[in-house]
């Protein structure tokens, strides 16, 4: 026992002090039970479209099985290149200003770790993906949570940051369309966020993952904003929208200095991204839109479905403008949101992940992905109605 | 398509009531709605989407092109009416291509078809040519594969 002890004490500190995702937890305890409806999964229920899967079978077929350049295959930079101008409104150029990862998960630590020094802030909002926290960490910045209220839909506002930033704060992380809450910013709010960015002198890092799910009105890039791309790290991949995520495709688009310095580590650890996965997403950004269009359609008949069924059981659920989640509002009935989760795995076999998985502030919330298929979305409610009478009853 | 319509050719069995959810609608409007479709007979009815193979009943389903000399009047039309009347023609088209018509023709053993064939269809006037091919298997019919494929297992909570 002591031999363990010390060396889990020799593990280093920044690493040993962050607790494992709690979402990890929960898996654990899920994946021992049976016949469940999961509404916990973070990604696409959609298998990749054949023709993107058919592109990379035909890459192996030619002998595509070797590096590729640090920066990623020139072609797919191109292609990139030209789907976010026309899709974003933001040039970038594609023999310095653009860097393939592994997934976006990794353009995010490569970003934190290149422009974070030692004691610098972070500013990033909660409730909010599992890895923004532990990555300013593992970098030795200070992580500074600013948390978005349900009232405000769960965005950022000007104010909420203004509150929250200090001398100290060097970086500003945004993630819109958001997971967990599903909420996306309008333009005018966009522009209230540069406007801080600019004033403060911050570097930003915008995780637009979910960009192209948006269902009420489309997308605004935080890097199109006024004085904005200069200073922003603009954050992409294949996960979502073109059901990728196995292949772990991500990019990153910066002006050339900050992706040289994010390259240089991307060099040293990770070399580049699975080419086959490169060869993928160039098949993917052929037919970008058609392929989107038809799994956006159907996610938005899902998202009307939850969203009109928690209305059903008396949940107050902040309508999602994007993304595949759903984070209604569940603190009312007797239980902590990881008590929730957990009883409604128990006595309902529906998985969903506590909302405090997201930040402290997601206590009283539950977060639900839509990305299953309707048939188990339609259980999943019924159960779920069941379970909050059964709560309502109980707390009366 | 209209959504609606796109939705019950998904699954013409799906509730009013959940219709209504995924379509932002009160029930009773998806209700009015497809009463209208029906009436105006936009919507013609409501099958099962069956597994041939996975039945033992007999039944031999083949696809017969056939090229037929168009009337003075009346074109295709008149002739395709006529031969889509046999109770044995599940499906009629007029395509472009090397025949006139596609049929899809169903009976009970191979003889029941080609006898339709031989003694129904291809005396009939007008008709010039046929070619029959019988289906072997069906891999998959309006939409649904026939087999459930190796589902690749994902895992049930993840960021």
């Amino acid at each position: 026992m002591s031999a363990s002890r010390s060396v889990r004490d020799r593990v280093a500190r920044h690493v040993r002090d962050v607790p494992r995702s709690g979402i990890r937890d929960f898996f654990d305890i899920v994946s021992t039970m049976r016949d469940v409806v999961s509404l916990g999964v973070g990604e696409p229920d959609f298998d990749t479209p054949w023709h993107i899967r058919e592109a990379a079978i035909f890459g192996l077929e030619r002998g595509a099985t070797h590096y590729t350049s640090n920066l990623g295959l020139l072609k797919l930079r191109q292609a990139i290149s030209r789907y976010v101008e026309r899709v974003f409104g933001v040039a970038y150029n594609p023999e310095n200003e653009i860097l393939i990862t592994v997934g976006v998960s990794e353009a995010m630590d490569l970003a934190v770790r290149a422009l974070i020094n030692p004691g610098d802030e972070a500013l990033y909002h909660e409730p909010c993906y599992v890895s923004y926290r532990p990555l300013i960490e593992f970098a030795h910045g200070i992580p500074a949570a600013v948390e978005t209220p349900a009232a405000n839909g769960f965005r950022l506002t000007r104010e909420l940051l203004e509150a929250r930033v200090s001398d100290k704060t060097r970086l500003l992380i945004v993630n819109y369309p958001n997971n967990p809450t599903g909420a996306a910013l309008t333009e005018s709010e966009a522009r209230e966020i540069a406007a801080f960015a600019c004033d403060h002198d911050l570097l930003a890092l915008s995780d637009e993952i979910y960009a192209e799910l948006t269902y009420d009105r489309p997308h605004v890039s935080l890097a199109a904003q006024p004085g904005m791309r200069e200073r922003t790290v603009f954050l992409h991949g294949f996960s979502k929208a073109w059901a990728m995520t196995g292949f772990r495709l991500g990019y990153a688009c910066a002006p050339p200095e900050l992706i040289e310095a994010m390259m240089k580590i991307h060099q040293y650890t990770m070399l580049c991204a699975p080419v086959l996965a490169q060869e993928a997403a160039i098949e993917a950004l052929k037919q970008a839109d058609r392929d989107v269009a038809e799994m956006r359609e159907e996610y938005n008949r899902r998202r009307r479905f939850v969203t009109a069924s928690f209305r059903e059981m008396g949940l107050p659920c902040v309508t999602p403008a994007g993304a595949f989640y759903a984070f209604p509002f569940i603190g009312d009935l007797g239980l902590s949101s990881k008590d929730f989760a957990l009883r409604l795995l128990e006595e309902e076999k529906v998985a969903a992940v506590h909302g405090t998985a997201f930040g402290t502030c997601g206590e009283g919330y539950l977060r639900c992905s839509y990305a299953t298929a309707m048939d188990d979305l339609k259980i999943a409610m019924e159960r779920m109605a069941g379970f909050v009478e059964r709560r309502r009853r109980a707390a009366r | 398509m209209n959504e609606l319509l796109r939705l019950l050719t998904l699954n013409a069995r799906e509730s009013v009531e959940n219709l209504a959810k995924m379509l932002d609608r009160t029930p009773e409007d998806v209700r009015a709605e497809i009463a209208d479709l029906e009436a105006r007979g936009v919507i013609r009815g409501y099958q099962a989407v069956i597994n041939d193979d996975a039945i033992s009943e007999d039944r031999v389903m083949a696809i017969i092109e056939v090229k037929v000399t168009p009337e003075r009047e009346g074109g295709f039309n008149h002739l395709a009416h006529r031969i889509s009347r046999f109770p044995e023609v599940v499906a009629a088209h007029l395509v472009s291509g090397q025949a006139d018509l596609l049929l899809f023709v169903e009976g009970r053993t191979l003889k029941d078809v080609a006898s339709f064939v031989s003694e129904k269809l291809a005396p009939l006037p007008g008709v010039t040519a046929t070619a029959t091919s019988f289906l072997l298997k069906t891999y998959k019919s309006r939409g649904v594969m026939m087999e459930n494929p190796d589902e690749y297992e994902r895992i049930q909570v993840s960021p």
